[in-house]
């Protein structure tokens, strides 16, 4: 599908996925719509692609993943930050802030 | 980074894969709905929303699959695949498939089977023994000899008072007796041992009791015996009251106070012990009067356990150390005498130190029958990979890497060896107790030598798989490292017979299967020569015309002038019967197991250096013996009834004993010294064999029985009668002086002379079966080899044919590459063969490692193999159609 989207940079899923758990569990289509709406649809991610991200975060033990019921009372996988995913979302936070302010460094004194 | 947490959590999910698929579809199809069910809100119609949230969402089959493979592990899931691509190629070609497991079963087979017997040897020969890591033998050595003695009772005890390094020392004197049972009268082993056995050795009786403390003392003061389990089930009946019944042992009534274990053999390597007496009966079974007080009487075979963390080294140094003191306090009867500590399967004493080396080079005969397997099973692999040439090619050009490709060849060959192993460690499971089959058991006494499958035997035989595996994914691995995409791919398939630079692989491979079955053969031929040599050895008497026999009066409770009475009477009958020409008692028959009594001698005329007291060997023997074995006198008489207790004590030497003690001058009316009594010599007798065929003439003497008297004797009769006339008709006469003894079997002496052989005809049918296993093998590589390069070059032959080639020329072209593999592996062989054969000199007798004959036999059979081997390629060559050949261009 033709779009002028930006293209993620390496590993920046983990934290976006990361960061919309931050405020409470959710299930993968939710994550999915919060990222799309945040980003005001400027971001270049297949639904499809969210879930093995999901799936290697679940590997790494940052989320937990439970079923519980929509909110239009359907079955759905819910997925909630693990204190560990927790420290991991401030540490990449972090360090994508200072990577984001490193580029802005470079690219206003070029 | 992978962290414990991670692989934990992947571990988990090979559980829960059936669950994780189900829950992953429910999962993305609610994703999909919700999407949808957003987009119809949006005002969308049901399909175009459906059709958008697909898009949205892009490949769900991808998404499946990347979820999925999040949580495995890669190589497994490869390795996975491999093994289901290897196995669907072995079903795909059944035969290939056989065979190489076939190959690789026996090889693997023979290496499990025979490393499990060694194994057993080495690290737990006796059964159900406790901490056999520690224990150690125990002989008596003397300074300036390299034979050993055993020791003596009471230096036995100093050792064990005075010693710190060990937890504990107990003896275990292999014995003999008579069992007679019911009507049934048998040879049974047991041994003699210290009250403290069972204990020491961790094995408690299953029913009633081992021995107590003080019972190995005194003189016959502790009458009780411990039966076997084996003796127990099949002579008592498994009787539950058995303990407190009592069994005439040696003539003495015992009573049974403990049966032993299942599975518990005694500790003596070879033979299955039945029953155990403690050392206070030792002169019942020994023979030679009360030895446990006397320092002079080398009788015991010991062991001792070191304490844990004891070195051999520290053990041996306190040893020697108590040693010297004891040479010190008693010179005369310990000078020049020390104490020696040997690993359980050196045991001077037992058949360890005879079967350990054998076992050594049969290991190493097996290792070649694996590599001649391996090579089989390569060659065969070689012919399909290039086969299967066009196959790699194209998934190599597909852009599957090198190192995929070789994995998926390993994965092939790791496959074939372990159904190999698997089928290896089922052949070996079936020959543990092969061993047993080589050596026969005679009459009661069996035998015993430990084979099991354990982890040890399950070690080596996977790092023998891996090592196959290796060997058998490598060749292929050449061939395919050397694809030639564009060549290969022309696919140009017509040959010329072994004209060809591709197959120098294959042929490497049936050189070195033939130089190696070479080398087994020559083994072989070296054996089977030296077999010959010891059969056709004069023994010095005359083994076809003399039976041998005994009459157990012993446990039937005679006395020494019963015994005396008795056996002149039946000398006198049995003289008398027809067709018996001589007929004389001696202690013991030669060549059978047990030994000849033997003494530290003196002689009028030989200088003793303080060093040294020479120990020589005798038999009591009556009078006219010699006469009725067949060994000729030198000079001088024999004995007669006139040498009896009250005339002059006499002897008789042998010729070696002559030499070494009178250097040259006569020997006869001069005197020799025996246990302390001085005796004249009367005669010369020619050597003999005495305890072995292949023994070096050692010195021997003789002393009449009438002035050395002991009850157990045998029965040497000189007859051409058959050995089971003369059981009945000696049966007859015996019954008819005493109808309660028994008789033990009669046999020839050649009979007796044969089973002496025994180990060298186990060693020969050993390896003669491995080496025609070889040979087979190496036969099927070669007929392989020549079968494809025949199939290969169809073209080739056909065009010769077309030329006027006729078949016989055919044949010759054929045969001639194949004799040409053959000459080559054999010249291989040959230099192999030369420096190895060394290895088996302790077990040739007559016959020199390099034996031309040997050489050329091997040659011989090999060309004869080969032969055999190329005929059915060479006549398909000749049936070669010249017209089909060359239009399938």
């Amino acid at each position: 599908m033709p779009k002028n989207d930006t293209q993620l940079l390496p590993g920046t899923l983990f934290l976006l996925i990361l960061k919309s758990l931050a405020r409470g569990p959710l299930h993968g289509y939710a994550i999915a719509k919060r990222i799309k709406n945040a980003s005001d649809n400027g971001l270049a991610i297949e639904d499809g692609s969210l879930y093995p991200a999901l799936n290697r975060l679940l590997v790494k033990g940052w989320l937990q993943a439970h079923w519980g019921t929509s909110e239009n009372n359907r079955k759905a996988r819910f997925y909630r930050l693990t204190p560990e995913g927790r420290k991991q979302l401030h540490a990449e936070a972090r360090e994508f802030e200072k990577l984001v302010k490193n580029i802005q460094l470079v690219m206003r004194t070029v | 980074m992978p962290t414990f947490r991670e692989f934990m959590n992947r571990l988990q999910f090979l559980r829960r894969r059936a669950r994780f698929d189900r829950e992953l579809h429910d999962e993305l199809h609610f994703h999909l709905e919700a999407r949808a069910a957003d987009f119809e809100d949006q005002g969308l119609s049901k399909d175009e929303a459906l059709r958008r949230a697909r898009i949205e969402f892009g490949s769900v089959q991808l998404a499946r699959e990347d979820s999925r493979e999040a949580w495995l592990f890669q190589w497994l899931e490869h390795l996975l695949m491999d093994l289901r691509v290897g196995a669907r190629m072995l079903w795909r070609s059944p035969s290939f498939s056989i065979l190489a497991i076939l190959c690789l079963t026996l090889g693997i087979g023979a290496n499990a089977a025979v490393f499990s017997w060694a194994e057993g040897l080495l690290f737990r020969p006796y059964p159900a023994v406790a901490h056999q890591e520690r224990l150690m033998a125990l002989s008596g050595i003397s300074r300036g000899e390299t034979g050993i003695t055993l020791l003596s009772w009471p230096d036995y005890l100093d050792l064990q008072r005075n010693s710190t390094l060990f937890d504990a020392f107990f003896v275990s004197k292999i014995t003999g007796t008579t069992l007679s049972i019911g009507e049934r009268a048998e040879r049974t082993l047991g041994s003699i041992v210290s009250a403290n056995y069972f204990e020491a050795i961790g094995v408690h009786p299953i029913l009633g009791r081992g021995f107590l403390p003080g019972e190995d003392t005194g003189s016959s003061g502790h009458p009780v015996t411990v039966i076997s389990y084996q003796l127990w089930q099949t002579r008592f009946k498994a009787d539950p009251q058995i303990i407190g019944k009592t069994q005439r042992l040696n003539g003495v009534t015992h009573t049974i106070v403990g049966v032993a274990p299942q599975g518990f053999y005694g500790t003596f390597v070879g033979w299955a012990m039945q029953f155990w007496v403690p050392a206070s009966m030792e002169e019942i079974f020994e023979g030679g009067g009360y030895k446990l007080g006397d320092r002079n009487a080398r009788w015991i075979e010991s062991y001792a356990r070191l304490k844990p963390g004891v070195s051999a080294q520290q053990a041996q140094q306190e040893i020697s150390a108590l040693a010297s003191r004891l040479e010190h306090d008693y010179p005369l009867t310990n000078r020049g005498r020390s104490v020696r500590l040997w690993p359980l399967w050196e045991t001077p004493f037992n058949n360890a130190g005879t079967l350990l080396p054998t076992l050594g080079i049969m290991l190493a005969v097996v290792a070649c029958v694996l590599l001649i397997a391996c090579a089989n099973v390569g060659n065969l692999l070689l012919v399909r990979s290039f086969a299967r040439r066009h196959e790699m090619t194209v998934r190599a050009a597909l852009g599957a890497g090198r190192a995929r490709l070789l994995k998926q060849l390993l994965t092939e060959g790791l496959l074939l060896s372990l159904l190999g192993a698997c089928g290896g460690l089922l052949v070996a499971h079936w020959c543990r107790h092969a061993l047993v089959l080589l050596f026969p058991a005679r009459g009661g006494v069996s035998m015993y030598l430990p084979g099991d499958i354990d982890w040890r035997v399950l070690a080596v035989t996977s790092a023998v798989c891996l090592l196959a595996t290796l060997l058998l994914g490598v060749v292929p691995a050449i061939q395919t490292s050397k694809l030639d995409l564009a060549a290969a791919l022309r696919t140009e398939m017509a040959g010329v017979v072994g004209g060809h630079g591709r197959s120098w692989a294959r042929s490497g491979l049936v050189v070195l299967q033939v130089s190696l079955s070479f080398v087994l053969l020559v083994g072989s031929g070296l054996l089977i020569k030296s077999l010959d040599k010891i059969r056709s050895t004069n023994p010095g008497f005359s083994a076809h015309r003399v039976l041998t026999t005994a009459v157990d009066l012993v446990s039937a409770g005679y006395s020494v002038q019963q015994a005396k009475t008795f056996q002149d009477e039946l000398l006198d009958r049995v003289q008398a019967l027809p067709g018996v020409e001589s007929a004389a008692f001696a202690r013991l028959a030669p060549l059978s197991y047990g030994s000849y009594s033997s003494s530290p001698i003196a002689v009028d005329a030989y200088n003793v250096s303080p060093e040294e007291q020479p120990t020589v060997e005798y038999n009591e023997v009556g009078p006219g013996y010699l006469a009725t074995m067949g060994i000729p006198l030198v000079s001088g008489r024999e004995f007669t009834r006139a040498d009896d207790q009250s005339a002059a004590l006499v002897a008789i030497v042998n010729q070696t004993m002559a030499t070494q003690f009178w250097k040259g001058s006569n020997p006869i009316g001069q005197r020799v010294q025996v246990k302390g009594r001085w005796m004249t010599v009367v005669g010369i007798a020619k050597d003999s064999k005495y305890q072995s065929m292949r023994e070096i003439p050692t010195p021997f003497f003789y002393v009449p029985r009438s002035q050395n008297f002991a009850i157990a004797a045998s029965l040497h009769i000189r007859t051409p009668l058959a050995p089971q006339d003369m059981a009945i008709t000696l049966g007859r006469e015996i019954h008819a002086l005493d109808a309660n003894l028994a008789l033990y079997e009669v046999i020839p002496l050649q009979e007796q002379l044969d089973r002496s052989t025994a180990s060298q005809k186990a060693a020969v049918t050993l390896l003669g079966v491995l080496g025609g296993l070889a040979l087979l093998l190496a036969a099927i590589g070669l007929y392989g080899v020549m079968s494809y390069a025949v199939s290969q070059s169809t073209r080739e032959l056909g065009l010769r044919m077309a030329l006027g080639a006729r078949a016989s020329d055919l044949l010759r072209l054929v045969i001639s590459q194949g004799l040409a593999l053959t000459l080559v592996g054999a010249v291989l062989g040959t230099a192999a063969a030369l420096g190895l054969t060394r290895l088996l000199v302790n077990y040739l007798y007559g016959v020199s490692p390099h034996d031309p004959l040997a050489f050329a036999s091997a040659f011989a059979v090999m060309l004869v193999a080969t032969l055999v081997a190329c005929l059915v390629p060479a006549w398909r060559a000749t049936r070669t159609d010249p017209m089909r050949a060359l239009r399938q261009e």
